[in-house]
């Protein structure tokens, strides 16, 4: 039996008249779609004016331009040798979804292998040490280069805001990535943290340390309160229930106006004191104590060493679970609950605790996020949040560590980034404003990396049992969960 | 008992409204087995596609009248509506298919948080009024507490639902086209391999969704006379829930569930309070896929090992 011929070897395609009008009629027709998706709702705009009506102008050059690049990019993607139109795909998903396409590139090697190679696996092991270290320096790195003044942005929009993230990402690969649970309303953990540091806080007086562990309580017991019921689920139904327990949290909390305040929120929280010392330019503030001149940066300092403290917490119980039997347990779960309930695994108490203890780390991250912005409302816990951590969770490869926390990195950072794009309004004129796009791209980017890169950024896992050496195995080769 | 009567009706347009978009999800997860998260964007898009060609219609065309404009949008918005929710399936879903079980319903999550912030961002983030439209009022019951009315508009909307379901029903009963679709619900592979062409079938059905989806936008643009970009997801969630309590995969079912979940809405509204009724609708969610997952009509789900 003779071998079949490659592919390759039958399409090498030079532009040729025969390729030229089927091209054509491609480009066309997906021009024409791209001008029929882009009729009404892009050729013209629908504003109201001072009377309160609306009125429409049209836009029509918007909408040609849309389909005249869309006609001239498949028209050249189909024309082009076969070898460069994987290009035009990439090209295609950057524009499509800027970051999205960024992640792809930095996820590329290493693709469908079972088996890495050494030096993959050297790069693997010596890439979270290295960024750790990176990490804890950050704050003296960003003050060394940019001064207490420029380096306060950085450390608080993008090493703050980052790691609040990370340390979510992580408490979610628990529920998600270990027990194979899909948990869509884990903000709602995140909001009962950060509401119940801010009540007890405000009508207490208890103090943060206090706090702390008390909002991660509270919030276990809620995880295990909204898990109980979810029990039997599975799958699609699993997430949608949890969605509908995260909004009927947020509802309650914009709906019970004497405990929360309703959609104003609660104010005047109290902020992160250093072990009893408050951050205040005060004689027994901390700058007078420890004889610094005053400046907040110490404040945000102080706040994301708490944060990277917590998140290496949450990263820290994760990776020795994984060994002990419970750990197990929740990873046999994934893989096959019903071979779990034959070998006498008792799934209830297996799935509670993996809700439990995801919500108690989210119930962290939330009065953390009480303390650092000194105000709640039900604002901050929308559909979105969850999400958007969900997001963080499945692209940076479920049950993966660092990709959760690469994965965190770029789904916050990326778009954090974009504020500071203003030299695109030199472009684009006064109007242009990069934010607004933001969560477009955010949206773009988790449909391109689930068509590209559905096992996340980090393709391989470490399994916690093995036979005789432990070796990464290909993502593949894990189970998502039955839920 | 006036107020009865009232919320009654009521009910029932609102619960048509939910009922049109349900059969988009049902059958949606009917046939692939993946909640279709971004269908209740799809819904909302409808309703800025019929409203911004009622406008030009009138403002720019100066057409004068009312039911030729009526006709002329919902079949422009049910068509283009049709083509998004066509190339949404072609781009975010169809590459999916064989991929790991949650990939669908993350890049419909994804698609979902896409389409929102594209009209947010194509038609600015206001509330965008309709033009007030003449609305004639039946008076049914008049001298008691409360004067019974029965409006144009939901005569409109009740009509036109009856009629487009019972064509659509028709459609997926008796036709070869509503064969292929039930041959795929049960068996991809062995439809495929009896002739049928799968992709094209699923397509159709996305299709389909959409164009009654569209028809519940351009009602929803009539009923409320505003719509705003962020309005696709709690009819979204609500219109799911009527799927589910229905029976997800069943047609009669995803109806049933609309009106009831219209019904329960009004009627909890006017009986206890505005401020839980979006809390009710979820509860309802919850509670039925915890306690009965097939929901009223559905057939129970075999697992298989």
């Amino acid at each position: 039996m003779s071998a079949p011929s490659q592919t390759s070897e039958i399409a090498v395609p030079t532009a040729t008249a025969a390729q030229f009008v089927p091209a054509l009629r491609n480009a066309a027709a997906a021009g024409l779609v791209a001008f029929g998706l882009s009729f009404p709702i892009i050729s013209y705009h629908a504003q109201s004016n001072i009377n309160n009506e609306l009125v429409v102008t049209a836009r029509w050059p918007l909408s040609f331009g849309i389909a005249a690049l869309v006609f001239a990019f498949v028209f050249l993607r189909q024309m082009a040798r076969a070898d460069w139109r994987i290009w035009f795909d990439r090209v295609g998903s950057i524009a499509a979804g800027g970051m999205g396409g960024a992640l792809v590139q930095a996820a590329r090697e290493g693709e469908g292998t079972a088996r890495p190679s050494a030096a993959r696996l050297a790069f693997g092991r010596y890439v979270g040490p290295f960024m750790l270290g990176l990490v804890i320096l950050f704050p003296l790195i960003a003050l060394g280069l940019l001064g207490p003044g420029g380096a306060l942005k950085w450390i608080n929009n993008y090493g703050v805001q980052i790691m609040i993230y990370v340390m979510l990402g992580w408490g979610l690969n628990i529920v998600v990535g270990l027990a194979g649970l899909l948990d869509l309303g884990y903000v709602a953990f995140y909001a009962v943290g950060a509401y119940s540091y801010a009540l007890l806080s405000t009508t207490l007086g208890l103090s943060f340390w206090v706090c702390l562990p008390l909002a991660g309580i509270l919030a276990a017991m809620w995880g295990v309160i909204l898990g109980f019921p979810v029990l039997r689920l599975r799958g699609d139904y699993l997430a949608i229930v949890t969605l509908a327990f995260g909004e009927i949290i947020r509802m309650v909390l914009i709906n019970w106006v004497d405990l929360t305040n309703g959609y104003a929120g609660i104010s005047g929280i109290p902020h992160v004191s250093f072990f009893g010392i408050p951050f205040t330019d005060d004689d027994d503030g901390f700058a007078a104590i420890f004889h610094l001149p005053y400046t907040p940066i110490y404040r945000t300092i102080f706040l994301f060493y708490l944060i990277l403290a917590l998140a290496l917490l949450t990263n820290f119980v994760t990776v020795r679970l994984r060994r002990l039997p419970i750990g197990r347990a929740w990873e046999a779960l994934r893989e096959d609950e019903i071979a779990c309930r034959s070998l006498g695994i008792n799934t209830t108490t297996t799935k509670l605790t993996a809700f439990a203890l995801g919500a108690m780390f989210g119930g962290f991250a939330g009065s953390f996020f009480a303390v650092r912005q000194g105000f709640v409302s039900p604002e901050s816990f929308t559909f979105i949040e969850s999400a958007t951590i969900l997001a963080i969770v499945v692209l940076g490869g479920m049950g993966s560590q660092l990709g959760v926390a690469i994965a965190a990195a770029a789904m916050i950072g990326i778009p954090e980034l974009m504020r500071e794009l203003d030299w695109m309004k030199r472009i684009f004129g006064e109007d242009f404003d990069p934010t607004q796009y933001r969560m477009l791209l955010f949206g773009a980017a988790m449909v391109i990396m689930m068509i590209w890169k559905p096992r996340g950024l980090v393709s391989t896992r470490l399994p916690s049992l093995f036979l005789k050496e432990q070796k990464a195995v290909s993502g593949d080769l894990v189970k998502e969960g039955h839920g | 008992m006036d107020n009865f009567l009232q919320q009654l009706i009521n009910g029932l347009t609102l619960g048509s409204i939910y009922g049109l978009i349900a059969i988009g999800y049902t059958m949606v997860f009917g046939i692939i087995g993946m909640v279709n998260f971004a269908h209740g964007d799809v819904f909302m898009l409808s309703a800025f596609i019929a409203l911004i060609i009622f406008m030009i219609l009138t403002q720019i065309l100066h057409l004068g009248s009312l039911p030729i404009a009526f006709v002329v949008v919902l079949v422009g918005a049910m068509a283009l509506t049709a083509l998004w929710n066509w190339a949404i399936e072609r781009l975010a879903y169809r590459p999916l298919r064989g991929s790991f079980r949650l990939a669908p319903l993350i890049s419909a999550i994804g698609m979902s948080i896409f389409l929102s912030n594209f009209v947010q961002v194509v038609q600015g983030p206001r509330n965008k009024p309709a033009p007030h439209l003449p609305n004639h009022v039946f008076n049914l019951a008049v001298g008691g507490t409360y004067d019974v009315t029965l409006s144009m508009r939901q005569i409109l909307i009740m009509v036109v639902t009856v009629v487009l379901l019972a064509a659509f029903w028709y459609l997926v009963k008796f036709t070869s086209l509503g064969r292929a679709q039930r041959a795929c619900e049960q068996d991809r592979k062995m439809a495929a391999l009896l002739g049928i062409d799968v992709d094209a079938t699923i397509s159709i059905t996305f299709v389909i969704g959409a164009a009654l989806a569209a028809v519940a936008g351009v009602m929803f643009v009539i009923y409320y006379g505003v719509v705003s970009f962020s309005d696709g997801f709690v009819p979204g969630v609500k219109a799911f829930t009527a799927a589910v309590l229905g029976g997800i995969g069943s047609l009669p079912g995803a109806v049933l569930g609309g009106l009831l979940i219209g019904l329960i809405e009004v009627f909890w509204s006017s009986y206890f309070t505005t401020d839980y009724k979006d809390v009710a609708a979820f509860m309802i969610l919850a509670i039925t896929l915890i306690f009965m997952p097939s929901g009223i009509l559905g057939r129970p789900e075999v697992e298989k090992v």
